[in-house]
């Protein structure tokens, strides 16, 4: 009976096999593969003949002052991040849908979607080039106005900032767009059952808009909250310099130059270990909070 | 709706007005950069470039077209862009069209295990010693193999074939024709403006991946655009690209913003495209059901 089924659909199951043999060797070996973490591995020996040592690198891990230096900085940039760019696409797609003039509303949004575009790689360029205490727009700015030139690139103080602001200056305006597909769905009926209670704008938009749109946001902000140790390699590697490491290093751009570099393979694998099981229990938590508190849920 | 029937009032100036602004801001870095990169050397270091150009030249950009490695780049990143992206979709289609389809059994078991990929991914070192063990390192194939199907595109592109009309399907098999026919002659061609923006955001992805050639490519040959920009933006490659030119006009400075607007130009001629299927947010909308 089974053979059979196979048998008669055997086209459709031929059609999905490229890719499950993608998952399984790009995807779940390697997270066999993390088996090394509890490894000394060693290149020569391979992974079958490597000894076990246990738990010896998480002891490790927590025992490094550098290690507890990067989960900070990870921390922190990441925080700052959520607090500052996760509103930002809410509120500016809320302002984009006040917006009557369909010609300009599409024009703002053509002009706003843009820098998503751009790599990293361009945008650090771009942020040098703004920056430069030699010829930077940024400094001409504070010279013009008798103030000396910062080397905004060079000082540990600024580096946060400068992620946090060009993070959300490339973002911002593409992920308005799953906000705005959310308003868009939003019942006219609502609106003008308000108007007939004689709302007046801000009214509607706190009273009708935002509990619409709130279980977009709140799956969102869950997904975000998943990736909290997530920065991504690019963006932060490609202003990073040995001056500003001390608040700019992350956990992304460690793994790369210690495992990566310095062929610290068990050590760097039992930190990305640590970073998903830290992704799964936040997504995990987060969603049990918000099924108890906002009757949003994820699954 | 029936908005547009109100005057605007105090705060649709104040809305509109930073809407203006804010795209100013979004624009402003690039009219500077492409400024910069038509002016001279010393008009840019005494920061007179603003979003005109100053001392008007074209030397900056002979020195990048000048450069032998900057083509070799440009002609990696574009192999890279062309094939992997049609392998991307290949894949990603042929699994979409099964996985959206009833009749397979265990196909929730599948999404499940696919699910759990972008919730729990790989370490980084893992999938190195993968890509190196499968003898990929050093090679173009590193590029797009390990890249092949990205689990976000291929919900989404699930998502679309579900939305097919059955009926459509079933007349098609009726009509004798196989999955692999009606995939090709019907689901795709039904779906295109979805595959089309789909293979847009692969082939961005590949136009703009910098990590994954840094960890498996070592010879400069085959190093792509990005990462053969970042030399040059902050590792200082410019230097000998300027001794290629005339130096009185042409600066370390105007050389690296020309370098970055001819890496940014094939982005900005597609952008249009990507701009026509996303402008009303139709598509990313449908993955919420």
């Amino acid at each position: 009976m089974h053979k059979n089924y196979f048998l008669k659909h055997w086209a459709l199951y031929s059609m999905i096999l490229p890719g499950v043999v993608f998952f399984i060797i790009f995807k779940y070996i390697p997270l066999m593969g993390s088996i090394i973490a509890f490894q000394d591995y060693n290149v020569f020996k391979g992974i079958w003949d490597s000894s076990f040592v246990g738990l010896k690198h998480f002891d490790n891990l927590f025992a490094y002052p550098e290690f507890y230096r990067v989960l900070k900085n990870t921390i922190l940039i990441s925080l700052y991040k959520i607090i500052f760019g996760f509103p930002a696409p809410i509120i500016l797609a809320l302002l984009l849908n006040e917006i009557r003039k369909m010609a300009f509303k599409r024009t703002i949004q053509t002009v706003i979607y843009l820098p998503h575009f751009l790599s990293w790689v361009i945008v650090g360029g771009l942020v040098i080039n703004l920056l430069s205490p030699n010829y930077g727009i940024l400094n001409e700015l504070l010279r013009y106005f008798g103030f000396e030139p910062i080397f905004f690139l060079q000082e540990p103080g600024y580096f946060r900032s400068i992620i946090v602001v060009s993070g959300i200056w490339k973002e911002v305006g593409w992920s308005t767009i799953i906000f705005l597909a959310a308003l868009a769905g939003v019942n006219p009926d609502l609106y003008e059952a308000a108007e007939m209670d004689g709302a007046g704008r801000l009214r509607k938009a706190i009273s009708v808009t935002l509990p619409s749109i709130m279980p977009t946001v709140v799956v969102l902000l869950l997904l975000r909250i998943g990736d909290f140790l997530d920065l991504g390699f690019e963006q932060v590697y490609m202003l990073l310099n040995p001056l500003v490491k001390s608040t700019g290093e992350i956990i992304d751009t460690y793994i790369y130059e210690v495992g990566l570099l310095g062929a610290q393979f068990s050590y760097t694998t039992a930190i990305g270990i640590f970073k998903s099981i830290v992704g799964l229990i936040l997504i995990v938590g987060a969603n049990e909070l918000s099924k108890r508190y906002t009757d949003h849920s994820i699954y | 709706m029936k908005r547009s029937g109100r005057p605007s009032t105090t705060f649709d100036k104040i809305n509109a007005t930073f809407m203006v602004l804010l795209s100013a801001t979004m624009l402003f870095p690039f009219l500077y950069i492409v400024a910069g990169s038509l002016s001279s050397g010393t008009a840019i270091l005494q920061g007179r470039v603003s979003i005109f150009p100053v001392e008007f030249t074209w030397v900056n950009y002979q020195a990048v077209f000048k450069n032998a490695a900057i083509w070799n780049s440009f002609g990696v990143t574009a192999f890279v862009t062309v094939v992997g992206t049609f392998f991307n979709l290949l894949l990603t289609s042929l699994m979409a069209y099964g996985l959206a389809r009833k009749e397979l059994r265990g196909r929730t078991l599948i999404m499940l295990a696919i699910i759990f990929t972008m919730i729990f991914p790989a370490p980084l070192i893992p999938s190195y010693l993968l890509v190196k063990s499968l003898g990929m390192l050093n090679s173009l194939n590193a590029l797009i193999i390990p890249s092949a199907i990205s689990a976000f595109n291929l919900i989404i592109m699930i998502s679309f074939f579900r939305g097919l009309p059955d009926g459509l399907l079933e007349s098609a098999r009726i009509d004798g024709a196989g999955e692999y026919r009606t995939w090709l002659s019907i689901a795709i061609p039904l779906s295109l403006p979805s595959i089309t923006t789909i293979g847009l955001f692969y082939a961005v992805n590949h136009w703009n991946s910098y990590f994954a050639a840094i960890i498996y490519i070592r010879d400069p040959k085959l190093y792509p655009l990005q990462v053969k920009l970042r030399q040059l933006l902050v590792e200082n490659d410019a230097e000998q690209m300027m001794q290629a030119v005339e130096v009185n006009l042409s600066s370390l400075e105007g050389i690296k913003m020309a370098t970055i607007i001819v890496a940014t130009l094939p982005i900005l001629f597609i952008y249009p495209f990507i701009q026509k299927h996303f402008i009303k947010g139709s598509m990313l909308g449908s993955i919420k059901e």
